[in-house]
């Protein structure tokens, strides 16, 4: 029988395993360690607007997720005031409408952008070149020589623009940029330039981020594109490139406000920025009904807190695997370890091992004496679970009386799977004697730390329940110890006397 | 403390995790499993296939039952009760004779009617089977064991594993129980181990608690002479379990009996390794040449072949060589 499909199992459990990984981590900016911070600012946009009483339309550019930042989440605030949004020539846009509405009216709208350095720039495709434009005497002169004289100093579309910025700098100021400047604005004036230089370009909108600032503006950026690429100048200085702190709030060349049935109206934007952990950050992610993006974080919040136990459970069980099959330790019931330890995790590890000893200790003597009843089996064993619930409590009561709450938690233990640990180590017992019960229920017990060790670290916590991939690739480890033909740690001492002549 | 496992390796040393996957894994069909997991249908499988069995009294498979079983062993000195499904020997309980109405265990102690009553119903409950389930309870003879083999064990009746590869007997080995072991023919707890000659039925080496012996601990015999009547016999009918069960890789237990020879105690389809501490020896080689053997061969043929084979020389000393030894 060839081993080849199951190792091509094995490896594509693996790379799926890993894929996933890879795809949360790097495409949704899931962290690999709990403690990394993550820095995310919340931007909250004022619209503010006098209406005149008759119907109103607000149309807003929104930011969306960009190089350097990622959206997580956005709110709005307006009562009266219907709310669609909108996609429109690759920008995203609000449109609040109301049927009527007097007097001052403010609008809100907040998002909280994570700081994501390695976040990819959407592809943008270049506007259009505009032909249209026609230009006033004496104005087309002065702008056919200004574009000359940057074109004639520059060699691409990246060098034409800085020095085109630079000639209405203060410092080299001409008289023709003077007067193109008397009569156009800055931004405006240079993207209408090098539009008839043939070179596209458009104007943006940009926040500059700084903590704890209030009433800002947007600034204006002049965008120019050069076939496959394209880059930001600031249209006062001519600096290429981004600051590290400018968030795009409308990257496609419309209005960022509009509003139709009120004057007056401007747009005012304060930000706060505050470090939380990644794991925190994670959680705010907007949902994005994908396939890929398939995670547990779009349930309800009281089901996710189950799942992160259950997606700890096979971690337990690797311990289980690996201390059974590559090591030969004997556990009583192969999985019983693992529900003790998801015990431990609710009891915390003294309190748990402290409870487990003192119940199975006193279960024994008194399964010792049901054993004399001369019973049935379900019978037995029902009297035991009775038992164990009676301990519990009486244990429960005891710790409370005397201050230690900590006792409380040993209600968390599986209660039927102690009673047949009871049950089992007292047929062992009677059976092969004390040593073998010691043996067995110490080995129980070591997985269950070990198990509890595992489970209960919080890297493996974040990463068991961020990365779905996780579960594939202990799947596929799994596998591959299920297919171990090798000695057992113990059987080198166990098989030692045979190799001894 | 350890060894490694290339010191293992060369000696043939199988693992547990290699019984497993390679042996029991690729030649043990689990859907025969129910062939040796109760002991009633081996019984009467073996019947068929004319292999020796204890003689059975009767069973008992229900709770009403139970209270019939005093007029079931009137008549009978001495018998064992056996859980159908239990496995490892548990929930074996064996009476050497009835005294007085009382039941004497091999040990001397003495068990009321309510006692075995009671010991009945823990078997069809469940107590000594697999996961618990309900269970049925064998009444068998006991088996008058060969008075020649007396001298190497105490209490317990000696019983003999064979490892039954591909209808190949490989490895063979005497349990014999002690005081340590509670008459128990566990090796765990304590029973000496012998390791047999496929060839000749003859000791080769004797361990005890994982540690060479050359008598045995009570009742002080030497090993050396031990040797199992009707050898041949015994090895066939290990054999012919491969026909009767269909398992590949197969432990068989057989006790030698004063009247009818020797005898199937019971099969197991997940035979322990200790078999190879008893003999000094993996198994390794020994199931890779049967491996290399085709199919269709008779049980007799391949007896022959594993006694060509396998044949191994004592490392066992005799008394006088014991004695000529602390002379010297």
């Amino acid at each position: 029988m060839s081993r080849l499909p199951f190792y091509l199992l094995v490896g594509l459990l693996l790379l799926v395993g890993v894929a996933m990984s890879l795809h949360r981590h790097y495409q949704l900016e899931v962290p690999w360690t709990p403690g990394e911070q993550r820095q995310v600012w919340e931007v909250e946009a004022l619209v503010n607007f006098t209406a005149e009483g008759d119907p109103v339309k607000v149309n807003m550019a929104l930011p969306s997720t960009q190089e350097g930042f990622r959206l997580l989440t956005e709110h709005t605030a307006s009562p009266g005031y219907g709310l669609s949004f909108q996609e429109e020539n690759g920008g995203r846009r609000a449109q609040w409408s109301t049927r009527e509405a007097t007097g001052s009216q403010q609008l809100f709208y907040t998002a909280q952008l994570l700081v994501a350095p390695d976040s990819r720039p959407p592809r943008i495709e270049a506007p259009p070149l505009r032909r249209d434009i026609v230009w006033e005497r004496p104005y087309d002169t002065a702008a056919a020589q200004v574009i000359e004289r940057a074109w004639s100093r520059s060699a691409d579309a990246f060098t034409f623009a800085r020095e085109l910025i630079h000639d209405f700098g203060d410092e080299r100021q001409g008289e023709n940029a003077r007067l193109l400047l008397t009569q156009f604005e800055r931004s405006p004036l240079l993207v209408r330039l090098l539009n008839q230089a043939g070179v596209p370009a458009r104007e943006v909108s940009g926040l500059v981020l700084e903590d704890g600032r209030r009433r800002q503006s947007l600034t204006s950026w002049i965008q120019v594109f050069d076939e496959q690429h394209w880059a930001l100048f600031d249209p006062t200085t001519g600096e290429q490139g981004r600051p590290d702190n400018l968030l795009l709030w409308e990257s496609s060349g419309q209005a960022v406000l509009e509003v139709q049935g009120g004057t007056n109206s401007q747009v005012t934007f304060s930000m706060l920025s505050r470090n939380q952990p990644a794991a925190a950050a994670v959680r705010n992610q907007l949902n994005e009904d994908t396939l890929l993006n398939f995670s547990i974080h779009s349930l309800p919040l009281e089901d996710q807190a189950l799942f992160q136990t259950i997606l700890l459970i096979p971690i337990g069980a690797l311990v289980v695997v690996v201390l059974r099959i590559l090591v030969g330790i004997k556990t009583s019931g192969t999985f019983m370890p693992v529900l003790i330890a998801l015990a431990f995790i609710q009891t915390t590890l003294l309190t748990g091992l402290v409870g487990f000893l003192l119940v199975v200790a006193v279960g024994l003597v008194i399964r010792n004496y049901l054993s004399y009843l001369n019973l049935l089996l379900v019978a037995r064993v029902t009297a035991v679970i009775i038992t164990v619930i009676g301990i519990i409590s009486v244990f429960s009561v005891l710790s409370y009386r005397f201050g230690l709450n900590a006792g409380l938690t040993i209600t968390f233990f599986p209660m039927i799977i102690l009673s047949w640990t009871i049950e089992r180590m007292s047929i062992l017992w009677e059976e092969e004697g004390p040593k073998e019960v010691l043996i067995q229920g110490g080995g129980s017990l070591v997985t269950a730390v070990l198990a509890y060790l595992a489970m209960n670290n919080p890297l493996v916590r974040h990463v068991t329940f961020n990365f779905l991939g996780i579960q594939l690739i202990l799947m596929a480890l799994i596998l591959l110890i299920g297919n171990y033909t090798g000695y057992r740690l113990l059987e080198l001492r166990r098989f030692k006397p045979v190799t001894e002549d | 403390m350890w060894t490694t496992p290339g010191k293992l390796l060369a000696k043939g040393i199988i693992g547990m995790n290699r019984r497993n996957i390679r042996y029991i894994g690729r030649y043990n069909s689990r859907r025969l499993y129910p062939l040796v997991d109760d002991k009633l249908k081996t019984k009467l499988l073996a019947e068929q296939y004319g292999i020796t069995t204890p003689a059975l009294i009767g069973t008992v498979s229900t709770q009403f039952g139970v209270k019939h079983i005093g007029e079931m062993l009137a008549g009978h000195t001495g018998f064992a009760i056996k859980p159908a499904k239990g496995s490892g020997g548990k929930g074996i309980l064996v009476v050497d004779h009835v005294e007085d109405g009382g039941f004497v265990k091999p040990s001397g102690a003495r068990l009321s009617l309510t006692d075995i009553e009671r010991h009945a119903s823990n078997i069809l409950s469940g107590l000594y089977s697999l996961g618990g389930a309900p269970d049925v309870a064998l009444i068998e003879a006991l088996i008058n064991f060969d008075e020649r083999l007396s001298e190497y064990t105490y209490e317990g009746v000696p019983d003999i594993r064979v490892i039954v590869f591909r209808g190949y007997p490989v490895m063979a080995m005497m349990r014999l129980s002690t005081a340590a072991s509670d008459g128990k023919a566990n090796l765990h707890q304590g029973a000496v181990g012998v390791g047999l000659d496929i060839a000749s039925g003859t000791a080769v080496r004797g361990v005890q608690f994982d540690r060479t012996r050359h008598d045995h601990p009570d009742t002080g015999h030497e090993l050396a002479s031990l040797q199992i009547p009707d050898w041949p016999t015994l090895l066939g009918l290990a054999a012919g379990c491969y026909e009767m069960t269909g398992l590949g890789y197969l432990g068989t237990d057989m006790v030698l009996d004063r009247d009818r020879g020797p005898m199937l105690l019971e099969l197991n389809a997940r035979p322990g390794l200790a078999i190879q501490m008893a003999n000094g020896e993996g198994l390794r080689r020994r199931l890779d040449l049967v491996e290399k053997q085709p199919e269709g061969v008779s049980p007799a043929e391949r007896v022959a072949f594993a006694r060509r084979h396998f044949a191994r020389h004592s490392e066992l000393e005799s008394t006088e060589e014991v004695a000529a030894a602390t002379a010297g």
